[in-house]
């Protein structure tokens, strides 16, 4: 059969009652400061991996973890350094550093299907 | 002779300004088309940002109106205003005639009518109810339910409606919606601690002492959850919960959500009062409808028209603090004025 080189799109809509917010839930337990995020985005205007690397935005993936849009912060989060500069600037006090480091974890346990 | 004041609508301005100005001496008349005094105030159960039951608000402006200068006439309106000189001749509802030195608008404003922004359902889906509805509910002291009679699991809040949206003709922000969401969205989580809460607004304006704090403690404290974009449309689902759509405008992607409840924070409109008395003494309108100072900058409380005082929400929306000063602002202004005439 010829490849006419059609795809399915997948779906761009975030369906909040489907997606999987344990994530955000682990997070939020562990490293309360995270509810604090008011996406101002100063954390990703001071991220040298954001400003040398194409796709990383932290002020987004905080925003996708909240909505339990886990893949994409899979795809990105390994690209931190963490140097702790967004830390440093967040008006909010925002533990951003510990958040990452908790993103990391949970996806890891949710990928081998532990218990988070 | 005491110098006579005539002050129409007795809300919180009307009544601040009228206090303020018999304690100086002059004759005050209060017209109220409605029962009672306190305007909105009445509808409200607590006040932004402290949590304030709006009955010591209502208390205060009963004790305000207790002068023996002042004399209330309810449920009577002005139909009628014919200028003789300096003195003003006004006919009333009741058939009565009132002279006046000086004038006073405090009309007021009127919540907008949600049912105006048809798509997001307010009148049409039972579970769309307006900001106004849930602090109605809140004063009955009954559980929050649904209109299943069910406790929501999720509760939405609507920012901006009838507000920044020139397709209902509104360009201005009402100023006081989005910090009511956060009080409102607080006092939710508080009664029912096992719901989710979002508020979906276009800009959070906490522009008040205390407003940012408790904007960040309903984050902190209460777990409110802070989407940023703008209701497309909401639709009923078949067990009667509503289906929203917005564009989570930070994700830079579409989301939808069902909730068990929908609170439409309905902001302010010029209410039918100001527009009548506004047309009926030849007053200046703003483009939005509100009445308009001779000088939004220096004179806010002088109206086109000498002896013609504005004070309130007629003027623009105001929360209550900004209302009350802004009342004895324009008592201040009238008897600067009576002292210049004869």
């Amino acid at each position: 059969m010829p490849d006419w080189g059609y795809q399915i799109h997948k779906d761009r809509q975030i369906d909040f009652d489907r997606n999987d917010r344990r994530l955000a839930q682990y997070i939020r337990k562990y490293e309360p400061t995270f509810k604090l995020c008011i996406s101002c985005g100063a954390c990703t205007a001071t991220c040298s991996t954001g400003n040398l690397t194409e796709f990383y935005n932290i002020r987004r993936l905080n925003i996708l973890l909240m909505r339990g849009e886990i893949d994409e912060i899979w795809s990105q989060i390994s690209k931190c350094m963490f140097c702790g500069k967004c830390e440093l600037v967040c008006p909010r006090g925002v533990s951003t550093r510990k958040v990452i480091l908790l993103m990391k974890e949970g996806i890891q346990k949710i990928k081998e299907n532990e218990q988070i | 002779m005491k110098k006579k004041v005539v002050v129409i609508g007795a809300g919180v301005a009307g009544i601040e300004a009228a206090a303020h100005l018999a304690l100086m001496g002059y004759d005050v008349t209060i017209l109220e088309k409605g029962e009672r005094i306190g305007g909105h105030v009445l509808q409200w159960d607590r006040l932004f940002p402290t949590q304030r039951p709006a009955s010591e608000i209502q208390d205060y402006l009963n004790q305000q109106i207790r002068n023996p200068n002042i004399r209330l006439i309810a449920q009577t309106c002005l139909i009628k205003n014919e200028r003789n000189n300096e003195q003003f001749n006004l006919e009333l509802s009741d058939g009565n005639v009132l002279t006046a030195d000086a004038i006073l608008v405090s009309t007021g404003f009127d919540l907008f009518d949600a049912r105006i922004k048809e798509e997001y359902g307010y009148g049409i889906y039972d579970n769309v109810i307006t900001s106004c509805d849930l602090e109605a509910l809140f004063s009955s002291e009954k559980p929050i339910t649904n209109a299943q009679g069910e406790p929501p699991s999720r509760v939405g809040f609507i920012h901006c409606v009838g507000s920044r949206d020139e397709k209902v003709g509104n360009t201005y922000c009402s100023q006081v919606c989005c910090v009511t969401a956060v009080k409102q969205a607080i006092e939710v989580r508080e009664k029912l601690p096992r719901s989710e809460v979002f508020c979906f607004y276009m800009d959070m304006r906490m522009f008040g002492l205390r407003f940012e704090e408790l904007y960040k403690e309903s984050q902190e404290k209460w777990g409110v959850n802070f989407i940023r974009g703008r209701l497309s449309e909401a639709s009923e689902n078949l067990d009667g919960s509503i289906l929203i759509k917005v564009e989570d405008t930070l994700a830079g992607r579409p989301l939808k959500m069902r909730v068990g409840l929908l609170v439409l924070m309905v902001g302010f409109v010029p209410s039918k009062g100001t527009l009548t008395i506004g047309k009926l003494l030849g007053l200046d309108f703003t483009p939005d409808g509100f009445l308009k100072p001779a000088d939004e900058y220096i004179d806010g409380n002088s109206s086109n028209i000498p002896g013609i005082y504005l004070s309130g929400t007629c003027k623009a929306p105001k929360t209550i603090p900004d209302t009350l000063t802004d009342g004895r602002a324009a008592a201040l202004a009238i008897s600067e004025y009576l002292a210049s005439t004869s």
